[in-house]
């Protein structure tokens, strides 16, 4: 099983090396895809983690025993579909597909899966309809 | 064979006209000539939904006792131009508050067609007539007296794409332009677009009567930065953007389905708003003018990241829609700007208006311009 999430750490282990105890003890593929240290020394970490859904489990709870909160990033980003007039401006700017428009509608076509939180869709859009939790 | 307005005003009279949307008829146009066309079709309602910086409504809040000769003016702390009368003023869309960069006169408009409460701050030095010096009220849609939206440029014909030769994210009123050419955004509905539908502007002219945000409203003048000295395709299109509109209409008759504030990134606040005009099929002539298809309007690609905007490459909207364009030998994504879902819905909407004859069609009361040129703004000395 292959997801993404987004990790915050607390500043407390902001500077462990927790990745890698994902992939030693867990056997977790771990593909990084954007990382934030605030002011504060908190992180957070968009990742892809791939493995078994028993060792995905485990790693779960593995997080949480160490203060650091696993949420999907499907979550994370918000759409406010309903006000959306379907102009297209996100879509010039979201290079990982998640954000789509085209024939036979060009309505805004929104894949979760494919968000990187980038957060140029964030501004890019004139009615300010899509927000993105992510660090600061 | 032409056909007059009376002839189509008659059918449409009778609930036999032929109403198509440009689409509609562009499509037809693949089998058919414009011989068929002039026969068949009557009327062909063309439509845009996108951002029209150059927008705003004069607006009357009627007098208070003692009255105001108001001088300086906010409603929800946006300035509005109160150089007019005593209680009369202009919302200029762009306008901005000083407290919210992201605020503004756009979306004074929206929230008055709403049917929303402002809180208007006036004042005035008093004067014999006006005695009072300030007030501080409530004011909506429903308490003043008219709110008359009056757009200096709107429809522009053939605005141009853009993208960005920088190194750096340029946000722009075409959106965020991504460093070496990494888009291009175009804010046009291509063969729907009204003005790319007649391109020599032969029915649309002062008095016309058009969709403005859900209203009927007119063509008051000739837009500002009204340009016929485009070259143009065989097809009469101009390359680059040409003509433009002055559009009045009532604004408490508007919906804001139609009519949407916006704010572009470092660039600041604008009005989204919905026009949809109708084109009577006169002739073969302009049979083959509301047939044009996306293939067949030239567009120029205009780098934001060079003084002057110049046009590094040509391309048309069916590549334009196609998601990618050759920019200067690099294959470049696209992505518009405008709706044309909204577009659409606004050109299915017009067509059923007139077929109904709800929304009757007239010749222009006067054409507009033939020859006007643009010019740019020298910094010189005072003449002697």
């Amino acid at each position: 099983m292959k997801e993404k999430y987004i990790l915050e750490y607390s500043s407390a282990v902001a500077n462990d090396p927790v990745v890698y105890t994902l992939v030693r003890r867990f056997d977790i593929k771990v593909n990084i895809l954007r990382a934030e240290i605030s002011s504060g020394q908190e992180g957070s970490m968009l990742v892809e983690l791939e493995g078994e859904d028993s060792r995905l489990a485990e790693c779960r709870d593995y997080l949480a025993s160490i203060d650091v909160r696993l949420s999907p990033l499907s979550s994370s980003l918000a759409v406010a579909e309903a006000e959306c007039v379907h102009c297209g401006s996100c879509t010039g700017v979201c290079f990982s597909g998640c954000l789509t428009m085209g024939a036979p509608d060009w309505k805004l076509k929104v894949d979760r899966e494919k968000c990187i939180a980038c957060g140029l869709c964030v501004v890019a859009c004139p009615f300010r309809l899509i927000s993105l939790k992510f660090g600061e | 064979m032409a056909k007059t307005y009376e002839e189509i005003n008659a059918k449409i009279a009778e609930g036999e006209a032929v109403v198509l949307t440009a689409e509609e008829v562009s499509r037809m146009a693949e089998e058919a000539s414009p011989g068929e066309i002039a026969r068949k079709v009557d009327v062909v309602t063309t439509a845009t939904f996108g951002a029209m910086c150059s927008s705003g409504c004069f607006i009357n809040f009627g007098h208070p006792s003692p009255p105001i000769r108001m001088e300086s003016i906010t409603l929800n702390g946006v300035p509005v131009f109160g150089g007019v009368a005593a209680v009369d003023a202009y919302i200029g869309a762009t306008e901005v508050s000083p407290e919210d960069p992201a605020y503004g006169g756009a979306h004074l408009i929206e929230a008055l067609v709403r049917g929303e409460e402002l809180l208007l701050r006036a004042r005035g030095k008093g004067t014999d007539c006006y005695p009072r010096k300030s007030i501080d009220t409530w004011i909506s849609e429903r308490t003043v007296n008219e709110i008359t939206m009056v757009n200096p440029r709107n429809a522009y014909q053939n605005y141009s794409a853009a993208t960005n030769s920088t190194d750096r994210v340029l946000h722009t009123y075409m959106g965020s332009l991504l460093p070496r050419k990494g888009n291009v955004t175009y804010s046009t509905s291509g063969e729907l677009s009204p003005l790319l539908n007649d391109p020599f502007l032969r029915t649309v002219g002062v008095g016309t009567r058009v969709f403005l945000a859900g209203a009927q409203g007119f063509v008051s003048w000739r837009g500002t930065q009204f340009n016929t000295t485009k070259p143009r395709a065989e097809n009469g299109v101009p390359e680059g953007n040409a003509a433009t509109l002055m559009l009045t209409g009532d604004a408490k008759e508007m919906s804001a389905d139609f009519l949407r504030a916006a704010y572009f990134e470092k660039y600041g606040v604008t009005l989204y708003l919905g026009i949809g005009i109708p084109i009577p099929v006169l002739d073969e002539d302009m049979a083959r003018f509301v047939s044009v298809r996306n293939r067949d309007i030239p567009v120029l690609v205009c780098d934001y990241g060079a003084d002057g905007h110049p046009a590094i490459a040509r391309t048309n909207y069916e590549a334009l829609r196609s998601g990618r364009v050759t920019v200067e030998g690099k294959s470049v994504r696209t992505a518009p700007l405008s709706s044309l879902a909204k577009a659409r819905e606004i050109a299915g909407l017009l067509k059923a208006q007139v077929a109904s004859g709800a929304f009757p069609l007239a010749p222009p009361v006067q054409s507009l311009p033939e020859r006007s040129s643009v010019s740019g703004l020298a910094i010189r000395e005072k003449s002697r």
